[in-house]
């Protein structure tokens, strides 16, 4: 501690040039906690994605429904625990732009399929007891401003009702939470008999079916178990992870993780040479002044040791402000709207950044730091 | 002011001592077989031409460089068999150094630079700044304590550069042309300054100049030329 402030008021010598590479280095970890929040909000659901839920689809596409006969099949395979179908609805709320998942479900299926929903028992009951009511998730209702008794109309191009209408209205019964933040707080659910019943086609049908399994190392077996028992049938299954479902939505987009690992390789590659210059810099111009202290009894450990931590003190400085900052920006809650539902920064990245200052200050201070510790002193003294 | 340990009387033995740099495949002789020996609480004023080999004989002396033949014993203790580790801490405990260009840190007040040396002993921040105040008392600059180096005149950086040297209260005081970058006012304060240190405190004192106005302060002089030591008349 008795050396901070001597490497602190090396860090204060040059000030415009200190604050520069500070302000370089903030910005790189800024963009770094964004684009983790990004990467996170777009294929964050495959991790959050239960180990021991399976997805049951059409074997064609997921917009080909199955049967809703094939739930009493299915749960009779050995190795699931129990079912919920889930239809798309794909409504409008007031405008396109305003979109958030609709699906119509049953409701104790969807509630005991994902235990981590948390919807007080008065607004459960309350949607059992009405055939229009639905549920939203905390995150939907917030952004639109909605409360228990509202009634939340949707226009849908997909289904048309039996009346010839397009418009359908559901009133809200309950608004539910989510156990943790990687719960889906996003969706809105409806009841599946209600809208089978008020939809002109697609009778009888759903749209996939989740599966919990007893064992989910058992999960693969079960899979091709449902798979099997569904060959040659006239809507053939195709049965998946739950997290490899959810990454086919996000490889729509493209490979991701590769695109934001290339941004912040090219990003931190920039800034190790900015950094490391500035260390060199401040080494260089101060020959003299090393050579002095190692006169006066500093040895080569202790002057490579100044160095390194001035430069990790420097890539530690932005490193914290930029991951701050970028935290800040990201507790204010999804940016699009609801298109992020899982818009944060994971705490494993934040450790993965702080991680990354630090290796940051070792690679830009080390070489200086070297030169620093085999400067011979009586040819550091002359160039004072 | 620290024990100090002699062999006959002398608390500098340079014996036998030859330096050879290396540049290229050329061989550039600067010492050659010489033999120094400085009495404890001597004055010493050594002289020589430019390239003469004084600021070398003195890195020798204070341990900043090894000779290529011969020993270098101090207080007793052969520093040219001593590692680079070893040399820090001997430094550390026995020598000041008084450059010529002062060798401040510019962003360090004229106390944190006194402070220094400080650091690498395991006083406490109170028993430190007591003695940055003495030794800023001693070369007259308390009033300057908060001051940096850049709002203090050459003759009060070369001050503070001596506070620092002799804060750790070193054996010896070695000062490579401490009044070369100052006027004849400011350099004749610095050596009645270093006169002090050596008649009232102690200190053997081996002072690199070219200036003779700066070696008659001196209680014997010794002329290096071209790697060989002559004395002076003794004062």
């Amino acid at each position: 501690m008795k050396f901070l402030p001597l490497i602190l008021s090396n860090l204060k010598r040059r000030k415009l040039r200190t604050l520069l590479t500070v302000l370089s280095i903030m910005v790189a970890f800024v963009l770094f906690g964004l684009i983790c929040a990004i990467q996170h909000a777009l294929v964050g659901g495959v991790d959050m994605a239960g180990a021991d839920r399976l997805i049951v689809r059409h074997k064609v596409s997921l917009i080909v429904s199955l049967p809703a006969s094939y739930q009493q099949e299915i749960d009779k395979v050995p190795g699931v625990a129990g079912s919920a179908h889930l239809t798309w609805f794909g409504g409008i709320y007031q405008d396109a732009k305003n979109f958030f998942p609709q699906m119509a479900v049953v409701p104790e299926e969807i509630l005991a399929t994902y235990p981590k929903v948390i919807l007080p028992p008065e607004q459960k009951k309350a949607w059992l007891d009405s055939r229009t009511a639905a549920v939203a998730g905390r995150t939907t209702a917030k952004r639109f401003g909605w409360k228990v008794g509202d009634r939340i109309p949707l226009t849908t191009g997909i289904w048309n009702r039996t009346d010839g209408s397009q418009l359908w209205a559901f009133d809200l019964a309950g608004i539910f939470d989510g156990a943790d933040k990687a719960t889906d707080t996003t969706p809105l659910w409806f009841r599946y008999d209600y809208f089978d019943e008020a939809r002109v086609y697609d009778k009888g049908h759903v749209g996939w079916y989740v599966i919990r399994v007893k064992d989910p190392s058992q999960a693969v077996d079960v899979a091709k178990r449902i798979d099997d028992h569904f060959a040659n049938s006239p809507a053939e299954t195709k049965t998946e992870p739950e997290g490899a479902f959810v990454a086919s939505f996000a490889k729509q987009i493209g490979n991701i993780g590769l695109i934001a690992e290339g941004i912040m390789g090219a990003v931190f590659f920039t800034i190790l040479l900015v950094a490391g210059n500035t260390m060199s810099q401040s080494v260089r111009e101060r020959t003299g002044e090393l050579g002095a202290l190692k006169a006066i009894g500093f040895t080569n450990g202790q002057v490579l040791c100044q160095v390194m931590a001035e430069s990790c003190l420097l890539a530690g400085l932005g490193g914290v402000l930029g991951l701050g900052l970028a935290w800040m920006f990201v507790a204010r809650g999804d940016p699009t709207g609801g298109l992020l539902p899982f818009f944060y920064i994971p705490p494993d990245n934040l450790l993965i950044g702080l991680g990354i200052c630090l290796a940051l200050g070792v690679a830009t201070g080390i070489v200086p730091a070297l030169q620093a510790m085999r400067l011979r002193v009586a040819d550091a003294l002359r160039r004072m | 002011m620290s024990e100090t340990k002699t062999t006959n009387g002398a608390l500098v033995q340079v014996e036998g001592v030859d330096k050879i740099f290396h540049r290229g495949a050329e061989d550039i002789h600067i010492l050659t077989g010489l033999s120094l020996q400085v009495p404890d609480r001597q004055f010493l004023a050594l002289m020589g031409p430019s390239g003469s080999g004084k600021s070398t004989l003195l890195n020798l002396i204070g341990g900043l460089d090894r000779p290529t033949q011969g020993t270098v014993t101090i207080g007793g203790e052969r520093i040219d068999q001593l590692s680079d580790r070893q040399l820090a801490h001997w430094r550390a405990r026995h020598v000041g150094f008084v450059f010529q260009l002062y060798n401040l840190m510019p962003v360090l007040s004229a106390e944190r630079n006194v402070e220094l040396p400080l650091l690498l002993t395991h006083l406490s921040k109170a028993e430190r700044a007591d003695h940055v105040r003495t030794a800023l008392a001693v070369v007259g600059l308390s009033h300057r304590a908060k001051h940096y180096p850049r709002t203090l005149s050459g003759g009060e950086q070369q001050r503070v550069g001596i506070a620092r040297a002799i804060v750790t209260d070193p054996t010896l005081l070695l000062c490579d042309e401490p009044t070369g970058d100052l006027d004849r006012k400011a350099g004749d304060e610095i050596l009645d300054l270093l006169q002090a240190l050596n008649r009232e405190h102690g200190k053997t004192i081996l002072m690199v100049t070219h200036d003779p106005h700066a070696s008659a302060r001196a209680a014997r002089t010794v002329h290096l030329d071209k790697g060989q030591l002559k004395e002076e008349p003794a004062k």
